[in-house]
């Protein structure tokens, strides 16, 4: 790696790019199942472009980013820095974290909010293959009936969804392809 | 030198949208929970609609069209500043038509017309809190939210029948959102209550008191009352007397000091899109 690649990949133009991307994010946790294409960032391997663009879009100063096993390069911290400037911190104060599923099991490590604030919770990026609409049954709000997305297993949902009003809220990402589960979703095997 | 260039994209710095887009994204994970967000100073005053128009600017994108309504009105003070407000500091195209818009900013109604899956309605809120004019401390309130413990409210709507004989509550009609949180849906008539269970992607700002909430599309928001007194969507017993239409809300204008009044759609667009149609009330055609 260079020394500048970390200053590359970046929003071309910030405001507008950051504008799109979070009409696809708040579009895919707002209707669970649904699956958006966010294209705007390019950030170095292992990051997905889907990952890169939720952290230029979320993360900044104010937000503990956790980078799990994998993505946690030299690389994908100076990139992180340069761009965001966001805190690399341990599961447990993390409001953000990426990685593949494997490296953010057990999610129990990450903060679930308290009753009284529930939304002091982290957001997980999990990093995946392929995102299709098949596979585990989602119900709840944002879904008219049902729908169907794949996700990595459907106990460990199951189990977040049962912390309602607590728990955690994931974003799925593969190649530019994002989408999302609230804890706010039942999830029971497809 | 344009003036979108004095600005960055829609007013906000981007570190202040980000944070906007934060709360927005855990409100709509938690259905109805008011997530606390740092409010900036807008250059309006507080009741102005500043909690919904910092919403709409996290949320805008340079291809959206923007419709803003104040009481159903489009022609009305509010909703003339805050619609110029964008058009400077974000250069979005602006529309009156409920079907062309893709963000709707609202003070106190939802359109007469079904909203869509492209469309997300902004809700200007005074006083986000259910709760608060029964229990003003945030700390009590916070602790009821946190342990269910409505109580209080349905012995509110109990009062309002023991001394009108029914709920007398007519706008802000407290919700019950997705089997958990009472939620107050802003001071819309509680004629609209039943709307909430909408497409579009409902999200409430209150720049005063920091709170930003969400409904997801298809929410469960149910109006809460008793079995033998049940909820029902109320507005005046007449029909609009520009356009004829019998099924929309009516504001009442009086005329004259001799006692005449009309009733008219509150929605603005719905009526004249009526009349365009064809559609004729008692009073359409005179010039009162």
């Amino acid at each position: 790696m260079t020394a500048t690649a970390a200053l590359t990949g970046g929003f071309a133009n910030a405001p507008v790019d950051a504008a799109h991307a979070f009409r696809a994010i708040m579009t895919v946790m707002a209707r669970p199942g649904e699956i958006r294409s966010v294209t705007q960032a390019t950030p170095p391997a292992p990051l997905s472009v889907a990952a890169g663009t939720l952290i230029l879009t979320l993360c900044d100063p104010e937000t503990g980013l956790h980078l799990a096993g994998a993505c946690d390069t030299p690389a994908v911290r100076e990139w992180v820095a340069f761009h965001t400037g966001a805190p690399i911190v341990a599961p447990a104060d993390a409001v953000f974290a990426v990685g593949s599923w494997a490296d953010l099991s057990p999610v129990s490590q990450f903060p679930i909010g308290t009753p009284e604030y529930p939304d002091r919770s982290a957001s997980l990026i999990v990093e995946c293959n392929a995102l299709t609409a098949s596979g585990a049954v989602l119900e709840g709000p944002g879904i008219r009936d049902t729908a169907h997305l794949s996700l990595p297993e459907t106990a460990a949902f199951a189990a977040n969804h049962a912390l309602y009003p607590l728990g955690l809220d994931f974003f799925f990402t593969a190649g530019d392809q994002v989408a999302a589960l609230p804890r706010s979703t039942a999830v029971r095997e497809g | 030198m344009s003036l979108m260039d004095d600005y960055n994209f829609a007013y906000l710095d981007e570190q202040t949208k980000r944070m906007i887009r934060r709360a927005i994204l855990k409100g709509l994970a938690v259905p109805g929970y008011q997530v606390p967000f740092a409010s900036r100073e807008m250059p309006m005053p507080y009741g102005w609609g500043t909690g919904g128009v910092q919403v709409s600017a996290a949320t805008l994108t340079p291809d959206d069209t923007l419709k803003v309504i104040d009481q159903g009105a489009d022609d009305t003070t509010n909703a003339v500043s805050i619609r110029k407000f964008f058009e400077r500091t974000a250069g979005v195209a602006t529309t009156e038509e409920t079907t062309e818009a893709s963000i709707i900013q609202t003070r106190h109604r939802i359109p007469e017309v079904d909203l869509t899956e492209d469309q997300v309605l902004v809700y200007q809120v005074p006083i986000p809190e259910p709760l608060r004019f029964l229990e003003p401390r945030e700390t009590e309130t916070r602790k009821m939210h946190s342990l269910e413990e409505y109580g209080l409210m349905h012995v509110k709507l109990y009062e309002d029948i023991s001394r009108h004989g029914n709920i007398s509550t007519a706008f802000a009609y407290p919700v019950m959102v997705n089997d958990r949180y009472v939620m107050d849906p802003s001071p819309i008539p509680k004629f609209d209550n039943p709307k909430m269970e909408m497409a579009a992607i409902q999200l409430f700002g209150a720049g005063r008191e920091q709170r930003i909430y969400a409904v997801p599309p298809w929410t469960k928001v149910v109006s809460l009352d008793f079995e033998d007194y049940p909820f029902e969507a109320s507005k005046a017993d007449h029909s609009c007397e520009l356009c004829g239409s019998d099924s929309s809300y009516l504001d009442e204008v009086i005329l004259d000091d001799a006692g005449n009044r009309m009733f008219v759609c509150s929605d603005t667009d719905y009526c004249r899109s009526r009349r365009e149609a064809g559609h004729q009330g008692r009073l359409a055609g005179e010039t009162v």
